[in-house]
């Protein structure tokens, strides 16, 4: 796969669209506007955390993941699936993970690697960078890409702090495509490394190439398409063979606070759910919070269990984890099993910052259009009712001094008032 | 240049009411976003607005906030009508705080607001009068050529 990071991994349906404002409210970056009736993704803004997916009444957006086809290409000679942790909360009476495993190898693949496992050599690589003492605390866990896009977009300040470990699952992917290749034979290339992912930040993120210099997987597919192909093919599994290798630590870091819980400290935080984020965000901004050593946000509630393109209810699928958990060891794996060095799981090159909160290159200019949207926001109402389609009176004031909208689009002054 | 061009913004900080405090300092650091200010100079203006209004809600029932922004520097100016400092080189130092034990227990009264102010901003006066009130004046400089270096 190419790196690309233009990649859009949300998109309207405009014929769904009934240009309500849900999406437009509860889009943490003011990425949408509603235009001539219909929503409007800025995607310079867009963190692909899937917020607008979920409020959606009438379904009009939609996550772009690839089609399970994909893993027919004549390119691929040996497939390999890459469950996420939360995989395993989607389903009833699964005592045994193994069968989740089985059922992936019935549906067309031809081995399975655990992302749980990739998860667990990055826990231990994070431990021992702790150690290091090289890392600003208090360390923001980068395991959830739309907080380092939210990071990357709105709070550049916190960037140091980010852990500099890759995803679990670029772990797990180079690791299994290495195995296979030592297994089989064949050239790196020919085998298909397939995420089965939890939510659209993720999908963007494999694209994108998020802490790596090249992509680390052939496709991403989604979790609610596997789930439906997944469950017949579950259900003719007899006795599972022992295939699972993962252990409590990869399993946990489905759900909030397990990779913080992995890393063995007292001082460390785990918030869940957008808002939550940005809450913490800011305090960080505000210089608080420095007493703690890590810090774990996911955008989602729950954690990756209440991933957008999941089934369950994150509360049911995260409890359902908690059944599971008591079958199995602490942890099954570690970086000593593999060759590998600490240099293996950190960032290969760092994300950049994005500066579209920035009004102009030029301070003056950019002095210039910030005193006409303050002038502008003092005549508005301060209802952030949404009706001109805008999230806020103030990102109406900025869309009106940059031209993009008319002061009469607020259906909430008085136009004569203005004269 | 004839007029410098000069952003002023205006808040009034509600006293006793901890869920809107921040307020201001959230739209401060909003609008230095927006210019494009040094992530280090926004954190600093957002420090000291944030113990600020912090300050002014625990001690003064609340008060004003003015703000100035040029391409040179960030002026801040707190004024409320509270009790006064009784004793502002105690007040400065580190740890001392006067704040109520309901306030500490939500976290507050650390005694770390106006040493943090001062450490963070490049200029700080503070003007106060018990029983009138207290203003205090903050200077950040955004151009690291200009007088005055953080402490």
């Amino acid at each position: 796969m190419q790196k690309n990071d233009q990649i859009h991994t949300v998109k309207l349906d405009k014929d769904k669209c009934m240009g309500c404002v849900s999406c437009m409210k509860r889009c943490p970056t003011e990425a949408i506007r509603v235009r001539n009736g219909k929503a409007r993704i800025h995607y310079e803004r867009c963190i692909s955390c899937g917020e607008c997916v979920r409020v959606c009444p009438h379904q009009a957006k939609k996550v772009i993941y690839d089609d399970f086809s994909i893993i027919e290409d004549p390119r691929f000679k040996y497939k390999i699936a890459l469950p996420a942790p939360s995989l395993y909360g989607q389903f009833e009476n699964l005592d045994n993970l193994n069968y989740l495993i089985e059922g992936l190898l019935k549906i067309g693949f031809d081995d399975v690697y655990e992302v749980a496992r990739g998860a667990e050599l990055v826990s231990e690589a994070t431990r021992t960078l702790f150690d290091s003492g090289k890392l600003k605390k208090p360390v923001i866990s980068t395991a959830c890409p739309a907080v380092v896009q939210l990071i990357l977009l709105r709070f550049h300040d916190l960037k140091d702090n980010l852990l500099p470990v890759q995803a679990p699952v670029d772990i797990s992917a180079k690791l299994a495509r290495e195995e296979a290749a030592k297994k089989t034979g064949l050239k790196p290339e020919e085998i298909g490394i397939f995420f089965i992912s939890p939510c659209p930040a993720k999908i963007h993120a494999l694209h994108s190439g998020l802490g790596v210099s090249k992509p680390t997987v052939d496709g991403v597919l989604s979790a609610s398409d596997i789930y439906f192909r997944l469950l017949p093919a579950m259900k003719q599994v007899e006795e599972p063979r022992d295939l699972s290798q993962i252990g409590i630590f990869g399993l946990s870091w489905a759900a909030s606070g397990g990779e913080a819980a992995t890393l063995l400290k007292n001082k460390y935080l785990a918030a869940d759910g957008m808002e939550n984020v940005l809450n913490i965000l800011k305090e960080l901004e505000n210089g608080k919070l420095n007493d703690l050593e890590f810090i774990e946000l996911n955008a989602c509630i729950g954690g990756c269990v209440g991933g957008v393109l999941n089934i369950e209810n994150p509360f049911v699928a995260r409890a359902k984890l908690q059944t599971r958990r008591k079958y199995l060891p602490v942890t099954k794996n570690s970086i000593s099993q593999t060759d590998k060095n600490l240099d293996y799981f950190v960032w290969e090159c760092e994300p950049d910052v994005t500066n579209v909160m920035q009004l102009d290159e030029d301070i003056n200019v950019a002095m210039a259009l910030l005193e006409r949207i303050n002038k502008i926001e003092k005549i508005l109402p301060m209802l952030d009712c949404g009706c001109c389609g805008a999230p806020s009176c103030r990102a109406f004031a900025e869309d009106v001094a940059l031209g993009e909208a008319k002061i009469t689009d607020c259906h909430r002054i008085n136009v004569e008032d203005l004269l | 240049m004839s007029e410098q061009t000069r952003i002023s913004l205006e808040f009034d900080v509600e006293g006793d009411n901890f869920v809107s405090a921040g307020k201001a300092s959230e739209a401060v650091k909003g609008n230095l976003k927006m210019l494009g200010l040094p992530p280090t100079i926004i954190r600093r203006a957002a420090i000291v607005m944030y113990e600020g209004e912090i300050n002014m809600v625990i001690h003064a029932k609340g008060g004003k906030a003015y703000v100035d922004i040029t391409d040179k520097d960030i002026s801040i100016t707190l004024k409320d009508e509270g009790p006064g400092i009784e004793n502002i080189e105690l007040a400065m130092q580190e740890g001392y705080s006067t704040a109520p034990d309901a306030i500490r227990a939500l976290g507050f009264g650390a005694g770390m607001g106006l040493p943090n102010m001062k450490k963070y901003s490049d200029n700080m006066e503070i003007e106060s009068e018990v029983g009138k009130g207290t203003t205090v004046r903050m200077k950040i400089n955004i151009q690291p050529d200009s007088e005055g270096q953080q402490q």
